[in-house]
């Protein structure tokens, strides 16, 4: 791959390097994450997923390397102009990361409020409807301590969604949900996919989610401190020549389940 | 060292031997947890070649936990597990499967010497340089708010009002009367010898709006809200919801500081004067107890507490209260993402801003005393 970035992807990203100082995470990241995808960051604990996800969305800045949105780079950029990228991200936190302060609604509200110029009664209904959408209609008016986590983190879900983005980052969206919920939120993951256009970008390494929703992902290896493949994680089970990658991908089969938390 | 001795089921043994140039390590006894571990022969044999078990009693994870201690100090790769009894190997094989991450563990060695005083000094310094950084945000942030382009959320600010206004005023009260009491108390004392117990209103007057009235209240404000601004941020940072704000594209800063510092600063004018008021009704109840009436009282105090006087401790509550709000919110702001690191940043919290209170206010008294007020 070059240096270049693809000007047809939604999301390229180029010899990107992530460290903690002089503790190198991932080492010469390369990948494309088309428009419309569902590109998956998978791997074992520890690996960095969640801090590539940190990445892409600015909160940490790449040792070296960069992230480009539709070919302009998103890394060069700073203050108002990065703002811009900014606003047409979605994230749902590991935790939900909902603001504890306020109400499930309270916490949609804010940022429509803060980023468009509709009317109060406007925002108050598109809230519901985004609470609606993760199935947490009733629930407005709760705090989030006062619900479970399952529902936290589907709140975060719609907010997330708050201002119809175009990228959707989840960070592990489904663990510690029970099978049936998880099940529900790889179906709205796809719904979302088809009727919004939105691009998913999630990191989770739930197999049964990974087959279920993905048609695209990355896998980071911790062994050799790099991207193992990237591709459909279908194909990549049964194709790939990566010995890590097949086995994670087909549950270790002999050896490697320990690493499945 | 091939003395027989069966002593199976006995205390857990640990005997190194040799046989025909291979190392054996003989286990024996009963190796639960409580019982003392006997270890005969050199453990600078590294791993051996193979394990004599026949006389192992029943074990728990004591043996496995000796095993992982002797591979860890010996630096041994690919350790045969040959004689050990199945379950044990299968536990074994367990714990070594995924193997050791070596930059896992110390990733940066303790620095001795003239290093460790370096990097001591350049950490200070570079503490010094960020809450710099910081009160120039905050002013940076201020002047943004009175051009119209930074905003908080209008409950935030009253929520904070409420919190460090109406809320204070019973402790506040209670710590200023008996300040207030203490003051008459210790003058009357002295007073009285010369004769001059009036003058204690003059002392009471004087020590609580020029000192003890914003001093208390800084240092109640401090404990209450300075902490509690520091705790809510910090979980705030633990708990990923300041980075939610950010990828909304809010200025966090406006957001979280601003509001705090506004509201302590408009508070704690309001809370000193009170303070001074609560404590010159202190002073005044012992003096009617050692025989100034509380007329007398006033009117001797107001030969000497004038409007100058009394604004000076209003003067330095603002900035105390500005002090109190940035320490506050600086330690929350940089807190780590732990539990633990937020009960950190709280008592970092209280102890910078009662040290920058007492900074300031040492500052204040030699800056009126050039100004002769």
């Amino acid at each position: 791959m070059t240096e270049q970035p693809d000007k047809n992807a939604k999301i390229s990203v180029r010899g990107l390097k992530m460290a903690f100082g002089s503790f190198v995470v991932m080492n010469d990241l390369n990948f494309d994450v088309q428009k419309e995808d569902i590109f998956v960051i998978m791997g074992g604990s520890g690996c960095g997923k969640s801090t590539l996800l940190r990445h892409m969305i600015g909160l940490k800045e790449p040792a070296e390397g960069s992230v480009f949105y539709e070919g302009e780079n998103f890394t060069a950029a700073d203050g108002d102009e990065r703002l811009k990228y900014i606003r047409r991200f979605g994230v749902m936190y590991q935790s939900g990361a909902l603001w504890s302060s306020m109400t499930l609604a309270e916490n949609i509200t804010m940022p429509i409020e803060e980023n468009t110029d509709l009317s109060a009664k406007e925002i108050r209904d598109l809230a519901y409807y985004k609470l609606a959408l993760v199935g947490l209609s009733g629930y407005e008016d709760y705090y989030p301590a006062q619900v479970s986590g399952g529902m936290n983190k589907r709140a975060g879900i719609a907010r997330a969604l708050a201002l119809d983005p175009e990228v959707l980052f989840l960070d592990e969206p489904g663990a510690g949900l029970d099978p049936l919920s998880s099940q529900r939120l790889d179906e709205l993951i796809l719904r979302l996919r088809d009727s919004l256009g939105s691009t998913f970008v999630i990191v989770t390494h739930e197999l049964a989610s990974i087959f279920a929703i993905a048609n695209n992902s990355l896998f980071l290896d911790t062994e050799t401190r790099t991207q193992g493949a990237t591709g459909d994680p279908k194909e990549l089970r049964d194709q790939t020549e990566n010995e890590t990658v097949r086995l994670f991908l087909s549950r270790g089969e002999d050896i490697e389940t320990a690493d499945q938390s | 060292m091939s003395k027989k001795r069966k002593d199976s089921p006995g205390n857990p043994k640990a005997v190194w031997k040799e046989d025909g140039g291979r190392i054996v390590l003989q286990l024996s006894g009963i190796w639960l947890r409580g019982s003392k571990v006997e270890v005969e022969g050199g453990n600078d044999k590294g791993w051996p070649d193979f394990f004599v078990t026949e006389d192992l009693g029943d074990f728990d994870s004591m043996l496995p936990a000796f095993l992982l201690r002797i591979l860890r100090e010996g630096d041994v790769e690919d350790p045969g597990l040959e004689g050990l009894p199945e379950n044990l190997r299968g536990l074994m094989e367990l714990a070594l499967r995924v193997p050791e991450r070596s930059e896992a563990k110390d990733m940066e060695g303790e620095p001795h010497g003239l290093h460790s005083l370096g990097m001591r000094s350049r950490a200070a310094w570079l503490a010094i340089a960020s809450i710099l950084e910081f009160v120039g945000d905050t002013v940076r942030s201020t002047l943004r708010f009175f051009v119209g382009k930074a905003k908080f959320r209008s409950e935030d600010f009253w929520g904070v009002i409420q919190d460090c206004g109406a809320s204070a005023l019973p402790i506040v009260a209670l710590i200023s009367f008996l300040i207030g009491m203490i003051l008459a108390f210790v003058g009357n004392v002295q007073l009285a010898s010369f004769g001059a117990s009036l003058y204690v209103a003059d002392l009471v007057g004087i020590a609580m709006v020029r000192e003890m009235g914003v001093m208390m209240t800084a240092i109640i404000m401090s404990g209450r809200t300075g902490a509690a601004f520091a705790a809510h941020i910090g979980s705030m940072n633990a708990n990923q919801e300041i980075d939610a704000l950010k990828t909304f594209g809010f200025n966090t800063f406006d957001y979280l500081v601003l509001p705090r510092v506004f509201a302590l600063v408009l508070m704690m004018p309001v809370l000193t004067v009170y303070s001074n008021i609560i404590g010159i009704l202190g002073g005044m109840t012992v003096g009617a107890a050692v025989g100034i009436p509380p007329a007398l009282f006033w009117t001797e105090m107001l030969t000497i507490v004038d409007l100058t006087q009394a604004s000076l401790g209003v003067f330095k509550s603002v900035f105390f209260g500005a002090a109190i709000a940035i320490s506050g919110c600086f330690q929350g702001m940089r807190s780590g993402g732990s539990s633990a690191a937020v009960g950190r940043a709280t008592t970092r919290a209280v102890v910078a801003s009662i040290t920058a209170i007492i900074i300031l206010d040492s500052a204040f008294a030699i800056i009126f005393t050039i100004l002769d007020i």
